[in-house]
Parts: structure tokens; sequence; C-alpha cells
């Protein structure tokens, strides 16, 4: 039986149910009104990748003003509004909605699923976060300028202290947060429910399982972000206390709950990583994945794991020791079940027959480069050494590494690696090849030093330093021009494969296997009406 | 597997809706903090009335989606599978309320338990008290706060014990609405839920009242310190999912009215029932850790 | 610049910094075992050069293996650094006690058990920061009135704030503390080596983060004891002079110039040096209704400053005199012409709750 595409109440839409169901709705409207996982995939990434040119150009006016010591070209004001929404637009806009993107494109099409669950909730948690930038955005031009407490906002810099737009910044994450848990339950319940039969919980590829876990993080803590946002709110504009002294709270209080979001954060934005890393490494080296039942324990132990470690952000607000020793220790153990994962992927690599197209050269430097994020993490995890590094550039390094090389370059191994599913051209390899190694050179150029700069004790956020720092961030900021520079290569890329190309087979990759490489390149506008049947 | 045949998932084609929804939280995000901001400076713009604007909007939408939804449902689109997708994902959606929730019982649990001693100088923090805090006592309720604002508690006997059998009734009288519905006793059904919206109704009612006495006789306000705070942010976005819960529950009630609804196909009913137990679960944590405790 | 963690003059530091190389090279090591395995295999195992992939794909005794000896390892590293964090911790039988509070953009240091207290704020002029002037050495490590502590000596040191989140921190003593308005935070330190130690505000306070730094001067016990003696007459004698200065009455040309250098000094970060403020943030100062229409009200927000915002208590850190002209120097600066002369005297009684 094959599923009918309908709309009972549409006129409009009346013919097109005779119709062959792979027509697509054209103009504008496809766009505004459509309900097609591929198509609201599609958008999420386009936004994605424009939210990572706006939190790019605003690094570069970081890099720029550090280029020397001395102010040179912005007020320490603005400079701190950078630093914020660079922050802010780089975590929310770009890497949380380019895995978005993939999860709507990919997951529906590796269970077989014909769509998302809720496809039309899935479109609305799309058009949110354009409008939750803009505000944010905009805020910036209000006078008094925008946010300008860093993403982490702790109060009462954000409160008391803060400028006049805190309100705007507030609500815009109210609805930032409505987007992401939207989206989690749709991914959750499409997992859940949408399998196609014979796809059990453990034949599903990790990155579905990935997924899976982080939509659990996301519902369980994207709701705590919206708490803490509101208590700012209260106690900026209406007289509450929860994080002033005098009143019986504590600015303690704030980084807590900020933290109790804020670390699993961060394991929102690497999990999806995990899953398309695990699903690139086996391709290429054409071997099956080593180690898969494990790949899936040691993703859920890092997700519980992550509740339990939110302090380690702040060793030094002067919390009791016994309490420090437990995170500490709870942090630490982190690194077991990572390591699991890296230790996994190496061994899936053994005695393969590897290839080394661009997605896996992104996965392999990924493989590399987030480790070394990952020792770094350790070394902060060690509390007494962290009183040292603290608030300075090493940890400004570890989480570059994390996230640039590590998100940030398995959104764009996955890009490469799917693109030809999404359009049906290959896209050009060489142009890969460059881009790849220009960005390889450059990040390490932009994100290495700072570890040394950070040890030698800069503070982050700062608009001017003390001499003895010029050189290294000098050298740091050529490398973060030539990174940036590095990234329209890949916006060429994208647009000639989108405009056309080698045509793709089917499979496209030698080594691929799974449910997306069964159907035709370009992926047709629907899949799977039928569920397929899985070996 | 030739075997077996699957029933069909309905996608709908398009919709216009969830733009709409997005406007509408545009205007209610970008409206709320303008007004805020307006406001706090006592000047007027226009934050309050795309607020309202963008309340209307999201009205308007909820309207026609929930019509799409009622009549695709009405017209048999919609499979058991998909049935499943909306429950899970109405529990789901629960559970991250419970997680907002949260997120305020931790305040409250922190405040009280760790940043109250320690402003009284326990654990490594005897120095804050010494020297910051010479006059502080640390007990809670906290009626005086180390900078000295002064309030009454609320205490739980009389009106909030009166509050909770209210909305304990209402749980079990929704209860029996339900198993009017899978009885096929639409009586009972209409019966019951029309009580059950009563009986919300009153305890909206009352705890405004609660409100007037607090501000009035008490002296508590919600910028009374730390227990001012969690008290009346607690029982306000309490009170404000009642509220919600209410309004589901009369747009269910009025679809009883028009016979929609059968034993074994109501999501609709069953997701507003299970919103409205949630509601009442977290007024029982409430009435024991703010009230009682 | 030196390419890794300071080692610090302290026991403690030299630990930490121990604890810091003992973990990085662990990781190097890891580091060189897996990425090591990890490009022999691209070496080796490479399509180009004809091998079949093999067919294993998992192995509970490996995975068992690769689990248990990272927890080994880490146990190892958690173990010296419980060890030297609980000696962090104990801040008892110390010799000296500093209270430190943070704000809005300087430290203010107060010698516990004697009346020796005073602001320590940056010395690089504006002008080096706006690279008008070349650069100093220390640029932007230089303050006015350092910390002085005794060498051989525990002292303690209390942090908190009075407005913001700040960090006390000294890298050669690897303390770094935050100051938390409302709530006092304990460090200690013994530094054996006298010296001039450097280190920065360390966490984001507002606009001039950057400009916040930490200077501790260690002297001999003797040389410390000296130094006290000699701040405490200096603050005694400037006390006595107060009192002497409110039977006086200043010409305005000297409350002006007065008024001009510790209105840069104080007030500019935030009202601006041309009393515009920043819209928004900062109210201007320039054509300011408090400031023309109501004098008490004027010397009054600058005395107690105004609570909820970033307008700090004044005359706890200003003298009577520096106040006294950088109010003149505000009423009649920028085109607020009110032609007031604000003496001692005025600001004296407003003080004293006494007002016109
Ligand atoms: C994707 C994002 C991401 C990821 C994955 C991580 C991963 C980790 N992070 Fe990181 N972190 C951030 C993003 C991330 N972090 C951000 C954004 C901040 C700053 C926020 C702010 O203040 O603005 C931060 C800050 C931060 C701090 C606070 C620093 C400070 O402010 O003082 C700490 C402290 O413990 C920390 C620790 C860790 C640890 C232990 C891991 C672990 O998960 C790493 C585990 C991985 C490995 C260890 C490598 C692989 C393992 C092996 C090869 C096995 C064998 C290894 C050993 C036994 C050593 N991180
Ligand atoms: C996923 C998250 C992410 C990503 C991808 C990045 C990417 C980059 N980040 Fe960072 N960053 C954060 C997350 C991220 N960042 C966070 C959370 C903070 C903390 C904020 C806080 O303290 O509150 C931070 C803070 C931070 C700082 C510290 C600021 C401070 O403490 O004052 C710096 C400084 O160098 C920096 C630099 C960069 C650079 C150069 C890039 C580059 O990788 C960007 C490269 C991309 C582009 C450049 C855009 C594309 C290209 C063009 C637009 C073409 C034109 C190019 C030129 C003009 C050369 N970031
Ligand atoms: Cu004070 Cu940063
Ligand atoms: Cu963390």
């Amino acid at each position: 039986m094959s599923v009918v595409i309908t709309e009972p109440n549409d006129h409009e839409q009346h013919d097109h149910e005779h119709e062959h169901h792979d027509h697509k709705p054209a103009g504008i409207k496809r766009w505004l009104y459509t309900t097609n996982h591929k198509d609201i995939g599609t958008m999420y990434l386009v936004f994605a990748l424009i939210m990572f040119f706006i939190g790019g150009a605003m690094a570069m006016v970081i890099r720029l003003e550090l280029f020397q010591p001395g102010m040179q070209f912005v007020e320490p004001h603005f400079f701190n509004q950078m630093t914020t929404v660079h922050g802010l637009i780089m975590v929310f806009g770009a890497v949380m909605p380019a895995f978005t993107g993939l999860a709507n494109w990919m997951i529906p099409m590796m269970i077989g699923a014909p769509d998302m669950a809720l496809p039309r909730m899935n479109n609305w948690s799309f058009w949110i976060l354009p409008f939750a930038f803009l505000i944010l955005l905009l805020s910036l031009f209000m006078p008094g300028g925008g946010p300008s407490f860093g993403w982490t906002f702790y109060a009462p810099l954000s409160t008391t202290y803060s400028g006049d737009s805190t309100a705007l910044f507030v609500f815009s994450v109210h609805i930032m947060g409505i987007s992401s848990i939207m989206g989690a339950i749709n991914v959750i319940v499409t997992i859940w429910n949408m399998r196609a039969p014979g796809m059990t919980w453990m034949k599903m590829p990790l990155f579905v399982w990935t997924w899976f876990i982080t939509a659990f993080l996301l519902i369980m803590v994207m709701p705590v972000l919206a708490g803490v946002v509101t208590m700012v709110l209260t106690d900026k504009y209406f007289g509450t206390s929860f994080f002033d002294a005098a009143g019986g709270g504590d600015p303690v209080l704030f980084q807590h709950i900020f933290w109790f979001f804020g670390h699993p954060e961060v394991y929102i934005m690497i999990l999806p990583a995990f899953g398309i890393v695990s699903a690139i490494i086996p391709t290429f080296a054409r071997k099956r994945l080593f180690g898969y039942a494990s790949m899936v324990y040691a993703t859920a132990s890092i997700a519980i794991l992550s509740f339990l470690v939110w302090a380690h952000h702040m060793f030094t607000t002067g919390m009791p020791v016994f309490a420090t020793l437990f995170f500490m220790y709870a942090t630490m153990l982190i690194a077991v079940p990572t390591g699991v994962k890296v230790f996994n992927w190496v061994a899936t690599m053994w005695r393969g027959a590897m290839t080394f197209e661009v997605p896996m050269m992104f996965a392999l430097a990924f493989i590399v480069l987030f480790t070394i994020g990952g020792f770094s993490g350790l070394m902060l995890a060690i509390t007494p050494a962290d009183f040292q590094y603290h608030d300075t550039y090493f940890v400004v390094a570890h989480f570059h590494y994390v996230l640039v090389t590590g998100a940030i370059f398995s959104i764009v191994a996955a890009v490469y690696y799917w693109l030809p599913k999404w359009t049906g051209n290959m896209y050009d390899e060489t142009l890969g090849q460059w881009h790849f190694w220009c960005s390889l050179i450059s990040v390490n150029m932009l994100f290495f030093p700072m570890h040394f700069v950070g040890l030698a004790g800069m503070p982050r956020r700062i608009p001017d330093y003390a001499l003895q720092f010029a050189d290294f961030n000098a050298f740091i900021s050529i490398g973060g021009f030539l990174f940036g520079l590095s990234q329209l290569i890949f916006v060429w890329v994208l647009i000639k494969c989108a405009r056309g190309g080698v045509k793709a087979t089917d499979q496209v990759w030698e080594g691929a296997e799974g449910l997306e490489w069964e159907v035709p390149s370009p992926a047709p506008y629907h899949t799977f009406e039928t569920p397929p049947v899985i070996k | 597997m030739t075997t077996k045949t699957y029933e069909k998932y309905y996608v709908p084609a398009q919709s216009p809706w969830p733009i709409v929804g997005a406007i509408a939280l545009f205007c209610i995000a970008f409206g709320a903090g303008h007004f805020v901001i307006d406001i706090s400076k006592q000047q007027s713009g226009f934050g309050g009335y795309l607020l309202l604007a963008g309340f209307a909007i999201l009205v308007f939408m909820l309207v026609g989606w929930f019509r799409n939804v009622i009549d695709e449902s009405m017209s048999g689109l919609y499979s058991n599978q998909m049935d499943r997708s909306f429950r899970q994902g109405m529990s789901w959606f629960i559970v991250s309320e419970v997680m907002f929730f949260m997120a305020f019982f931790g305040a409250l649990f922190y405040g009280r338990m760790i940043a109250m001693q320690w402003l009284g100088g326990s654990s490594n923090n005897a120095m804050t008290f010494e020297l910051l805090w010479p006059n502080f006592e640390p007990v809670w309720p906290l009626v005086k706060t180390p900078g000295g604002i002064e309030t009454q508690a609320m205490p739980w006997t009389g009106l909030p014990l009166i509050n909770t059998a209210i909305l304990v009734i209402s749980s079990v009288t929704l209860h029996f609405a339900h198993t009017g519905l899978e009885q096929q006793k639409r009586g009972q059904l209409k019966l019951m839920l029309l009580l059950t919206l009563l009986l919300g109704a009153t305890f909206l009612g009352l705890q405004v009242y609660e409100y007037i006495h607090a501000y009035r006789d008490l002296g508590l306000r919600l910028d009374s310190g730390f227990y001012g705070n969690t008290f009346f942010l607690l029982t306000g976005f309490h009170g404000l999912h009642v509220t919600l819960g209410a309004i589901i529950l009369l747009f269910v009630f009025f679809r009883v009215l028009k016979g929609h609804f059968t034993p074994e196909k109501h999501f609709a009913f069953q997701a507003a029932a299970w919103y409205w137990h949630f509601v009442d679960v977290v007024w029982i944590c409430l009435f024991v850790i703010v009230y009682i405790l | 610049m030196p390419l890794n963690m300071t080692k610090g003059v302290t026991e403690i530091s030299q630990e930490v910094y121990s604890l810091h190389m003992l973990i990085f090279w662990i990781c190097c090591v890891i580091g060189a075992v897996v990425f090591g395995i990890m490009f022999v295999s691209i070496l080796l195992h490479r399509k180009s050069r004809g091998v079949q992939p093999a067919q294993f794909h998992e192995s509970t005794k490996i995975e068992i293996l690769w689990t248990a000896i990272p927890v080994v390892i880490l146990i190892g590293m958690a173990i010296p650094a419980s060890k030297t964090l609980i000696a962090m911790d104990d801040t008892s039988a110390a010799d000296v006690t500093v209270q430190i509070t943070g704000s809005q953009w300087k430290w203010h240091y107060k010698y516990l058990g004697s009346d020796l207290e005073y602001f320590s704020v940056l010395a690089t002029p504006r002008e080096q920061i706006s690279n008008k002037f070349d650069k100093g050495e220390n640029y932007l490590l230089e303050v006015d009135r350092p910390l002085v502590i005794p060498t051989g000596q525990k002292i303690r040191l209390l942090m908190t704030s009075d407005d913001v989140i700040h960090s006390w921190w000294v890298p050669a003593f690897a303390i770094k503390k935050d100051a938390n308005p409302g709530f006092i935070n304990e460090a200690w330190t013994r530094v054996d080596e006298p010296g001039i130690y450097r280190g920065q505000c360390a966490e984001l306070c507002g606009k001039d983060h950057a400009y916040m730094p930490v200077v501790v001067v260690a002297k001999s016990p003797e040389d410390y004891a000296a130094w006290k003696l000699a701040e405490e007459t200096r603050i005694a004698e400037a006390k006595a002079a107060e009192q002497e200065l409110l039977a006086m009455n200043m010409d305005m040309s000297e409350l002006m110039d007065n008024g001009e250098r510790t209105y840069i000094a104080y007030c500019a970060a935030c009202h601006q040096p041309n009393g515009a403020g920043l819209p928004g943030i900062f109210p201007a100062l320039a054509g300011s209704d408090l400031i023309l229409n109501d004098k008490t009200a004027h010397i009054d927000i600058v005395l107690n400053g105004k609570s909820g915002t970033a307008m700090q208590a004044f005359g706890r850190q200003l003298s009577l005199k520096e106040l006294a002209s950088v109010l003149t120097y505000t009423r009649n600066a920028w085109g607020n012409d009110t032609g007031d002369a604000i003496q001692a005297a005025d600001v004296y009684k407003v003080q004293q709750g006494e007002g016109e």
C-alpha cells in the first residue's frame, strides 16, 4: 500500500493529488508552506551557512581588533558585543541548525520513513529561527547596543548592569528554545515511531542513534535555558533577586542553572558529529564500523554523564571543596566513553581499504583535531590546573578545537558526503581538496597558538592586551583571515555542485551502505512512501 | 514481509500555518521585548501593540491549524501510527514543561538550602556572614532579606489547601470524563468535563484572590526578595499553565458537544487530559515545597 | 612570551605546574599512540595499495581493555590533583588577611585589623591605549598602588565585589578566585621571593574588563612593616587634612583642574571624556537634568551611587577634595554652566545627611 498525499481542504492543491506525487510546488510558497523534510532540511542548512558567515564576520572583527595591542578599530563595548553575538550565533545559529538540517534530510531516509513524524510542526520549528536571529541582530542597532555580557550572560552583568536591549535578547532566546524543543520532539517521535519494519533499534545507523540521544538532551535542557533567561528578565526588569545577595539570591545560582543547560549543550553540538564520522569512516575504509554496540552505549554514557559535570565551568566560583572534587571526577570520566569512540574509529580504519575523498579527509582531520580539543578539555577538568587556565585563551583554544575542527568540520564532511545524494551531482573533487587543505592549515594557525597565549596568561574577552602577547596574536589573526577566506571555496563548491556536474550514481560511494544510498540520486521529493524492506 | 500491509502515514502537502505561527512568535518576542523595555523606562512605544498583534495572529494560526487537523482527523486520514506520533509528541512536550518548572524548583532549592545558608555563614562562607551580612538570620520562609526587605509568609492552610482540593478533584472528574468517553457514556463525559472546567476556573479565581491578599495584606510581593520571587514565579507560571490547560479543555468540550471523539480515537481529548493532570501534579509539588515546607 | 604555564613562586603554584605538565605528557603519549596507529593505517591500508578490507568488526575483549586502561590513567591523575586542591582550600592560620573588593574597573584592598585600605587603579595612560604614545613595558599591567604583602607569611585573601563578578588572578601564585557580589570567597598564598607579580581581572565585568590589572608587591617582612607604617601615617594625615579642608574654600580654577583629573580617572570610562555618556547604557552628564536642576541630588548620587545601576558610591572611594572638585567640574564643563563652585564642606554636609 502506498501513502496518499492529499490536502482535502486546500482546493488549490486539489489537482495535484492526481498528478505524479513527486511534483514539487513551485515558487516561494514551496519554501514558506512546505512540509517536506528535504525542503526543510535544505532551508536549515542554508540558514546555518548564512549564520556561519555572519558569526564569522564578527569573529573577523574580533581578530582585526586583536591584531595589535591598543585600541585600533572598535570600542571595547562594541568588541564585547561582537564576542557575545559571535558566540551566540555560532552556537545557536550555525551549529545547531546545521545539525537539525542534516537530521531532517537524512533521518527519514535512513530509517525508511516517508517524512518526519510531524511535518507541519517541522516547518514551524525552522521558520522561527530566522525571526529569532533577526531580533538578536536588530538589537545591535539599539541605543546602547546589543548583548555585551558574553554568550554565557552571567548575572549580574546581564541583569542590573546590562544595556537596554537585554529584553530583546531574552525573548529571542525564548523563541530559539521553542524552535529547538519542537525540532527535538520531531526527531524523537520520528525515530521512535516511523522506522520501517525490520529497522530495529540496533540496526539504526549511528547518525540516527546519536541524534536520538541529542534530541533527549535538547528536551531536557532547552527549557532550563528558558527558565534562566526568564529569571534574568525578572531580575532586570521586575525587581526579583534571584541573583542578588541582598534579596537572598546568589549570582552563582545563575551559573549553576546556565551550565546545567550549557554543558549538555556542548554535547548537543558534538554527538551528531560522532554520528557523521561513524558513517563516513566505514564508507571510505570499506569496512564495517568497529564496535557498533559499544558506540551506542558510549554515546548514551556521554549524554548521561553530561548532566553531572556542569560545574566544571565554575571551579573558580568558590564552591565547597567536596563539590569541586565531585565535578572534577565526573568530568574526567567523560574521557572514557569518548575514548572508546576514538578507538573504535581507528579500529575501523585498521586493515580497511581506504580512499581519501574530501568527506574522508574532513572526517580524519576531525578525529585528530577533536581529540586534541578533548585532551585540552581533560586538562581543564583538573581543577587546580583550571585555576590557571580558566577564562584565558587556553579555554578559547579548547572549545574552538572541539567546535570548529569538531562540530564544523563534521558538518562540512557531512555536506560533502551527502551532497551528491541531495543534488544528484558530484561536487568538484579538486576544489574540495583545496578547501580541505586550506582550512586545515589555516585553522591550526588560528587556534593552535591560542593554547600558548592562554598559558602565558592572556585572559579571554579582552579587546586589548599586554605587549608580550602581540606577535602571537598577529599570527593568530592572519590564520583567522585565511580560514575565513578558505570558506569562500566551500561556497564556490556548493554553488557549482548545485548547478550541475558529473551525475552521481545511486550508491555514490563505493563502500556506502544504508537506505539512503538505495534511493536514486538526487533523492526524489518523496521517499519511502512504501516502507522499504530491511535486510 | 510481503504478507503484511502497512497503514498509510498521512503527510500534509502544504500548510500556511507554520509560517503564520513563526510570524506570530516574532511579533510576540519582538513586541514583548520592546514592551518590557518601554515599561522599565516609563515611555510609551509600539511594544505592547505588537505583542497584542502577535497573540492575535497566534490565535488565528491555532484556530486555522486545528481546524485543518480536526477536518483531517474527522475525514479519517489519521492512522493509528499517526495517533502514536501525536501522543508521543505530546508526552515529550510535557517532559519539556516539567524541565521548565525544574529550573524554578531548582532555584528555590538552591536559594533555600545553599545561598541562604551561606549568607548566614555556613560551609565555606563564614566571612560572608561576618563581614557582609552580620545581621542576617537565615530562616525560611525568608521574611527578612539580607538587604532588609521585610514581608510575611503565605500560610498553607486556608485558601491554598482549598485550592489543592479543588485541583485534585478536577483531576478526578476529568478521569471520569475519560471513562465516560471510553464507555460511550456521552452524558457523563459532558457533565464531568464541564465540572472540570468549572473547578479550574474556580481555582484560578481563588488564586487571583490570594495574590491580591498577598500584595495588600501580607506585603508579599514579587520584589520582596527570594521568597517572594520564587513564590510568585512558581505559582504564576503554574497559573498560566492552568489557564492554558483550561482553554484547551474548553475547546475539547466544544468538540465533545459537536459529537467528536470515539472510544478508540480521541487524541485531542487525551492530550488535554494529560496536560491537565501534569498541571495538577505540578501544583501538588508546589503545595508541598512552596507552601508547606 | 613564555610558551608554557608560569611555574610561579609559591609551593602551590609549582605543584599546579607539575600537575599541568603531568597531564600534558599523558595526553601527548596517548595522542602519539592513537594518532600513530591511525597514520600507520592510513599509510598501509589504502585501496591504492590494492589491499582487501578485513571483515572483523567487534571484540568485547578489546572494548573492555580500552575502557579500563583510560580509567586507570585517570585515577592516576585524580590523586595528585585532589591533594593539591585540598591544600589550596585550607585558609586557616593566616598571618595577614586582606579583603579584596572588585568594582567596575578597579580593585580595593583592605588590610583587616588595620585602618589601611586603598584603591588600586590602572596606571597606563589613556594615550598609550589609544596609540598616541608609545606603549610602556608593562602596558596594561601597571597600577597606581599595588597590593603589598610580606614574604614568608601566610596571606589570606577575602574576595568580594561591589557590582558585577570579577576574578582576581595572579598567575605566579596560581590564584584565580571569583569576586562575587554579596559573598566572600577565600584564597591563600605564601610567597617566598620578594618581587613584583602581575595579573589581571579574569571574569568579563563589562566594558573595561581589559583594564583592570592586579599588581602584587612582595616585600621582606621588615620592608613590609616599614611600608605599612608609612601608609598608615599617610592615611591618618590625609584624614586630618580633610578636616582642615572643610574650613577652606578652593578657588574655581583649582577645583576645575583637580576635577578634570578626577573625572578622567574615575568617571570618564562610563560617562565619556566629553560627558556625552553612551546612549542606552551610561547617561550623559552634559545637559543632564539632574545636574542642572538639583544640586543636592547631584551631590547625593555621586556620594551614594544609584542602586540598581552601574553608578557606584564614590563617597567611599574619593577624598572630599576630589569629590568637591569633580562635582564642580561636572557642573561647569561641556556647557553645563551652572557657575556653582562646590566646596568640601558642601559635600561633607550632604554626606552627614544634612542636605542644604
Ligand atoms: C563541542 C563542544 C565541546 C566538547 C565536546 C567539549 C568536551 C570537553 N570539555 Fe569543554 N568546553 C566547550 C565545548 C566543548 N567541550 C566550550 C564551548 C567551553 C567554554 C564555554 C565558555 O566558557 O564560553 C568549554 C569549557 C570547558 C571547561 C571549562 C573551562 C573553564 O572555563 O575553565 C572544561 C573543564 O573541565 C571543559 C572540559 C571538557 C572535557 C573534559 C571534555 C571531554 O568531553 C573531552 C573528552 C575527549 C577526550 C579526552 C579525547 C579523546 C579520548 C581519548 C583518546 C581517550 C584517552 C584519553 C585519556 C584517558 C586522557 N570544557
Ligand atoms: C561553533 C561555534 C564557533 C565557531 C564556528 C567559531 C569560529 C571562530 N571563532 Fe569563535 N567563539 C565561539 C564559538 C565559535 N567560534 C564561542 C562560543 C565563543 C565565546 C564567546 C564568549 O566569550 O562569550 C567564541 C569566542 C571567540 C574568540 C574569543 C573572543 C574573546 O574572548 O574576546 C575568538 C578570538 O579570536 C574567536 C574567533 C573565532 C574565529 C576566527 C572563528 C572562525 O572559525 C570563523 C571563520 C568563518 C568566517 C570568517 C566566515 C566566513 C568567511 C567570510 C565571511 C569571508 C570573508 C573573510 C574575511 C574577511 C577574511 N571566537
Ligand atoms: Cu573585573 Cu573583569
Ligand atoms: Cu562543559
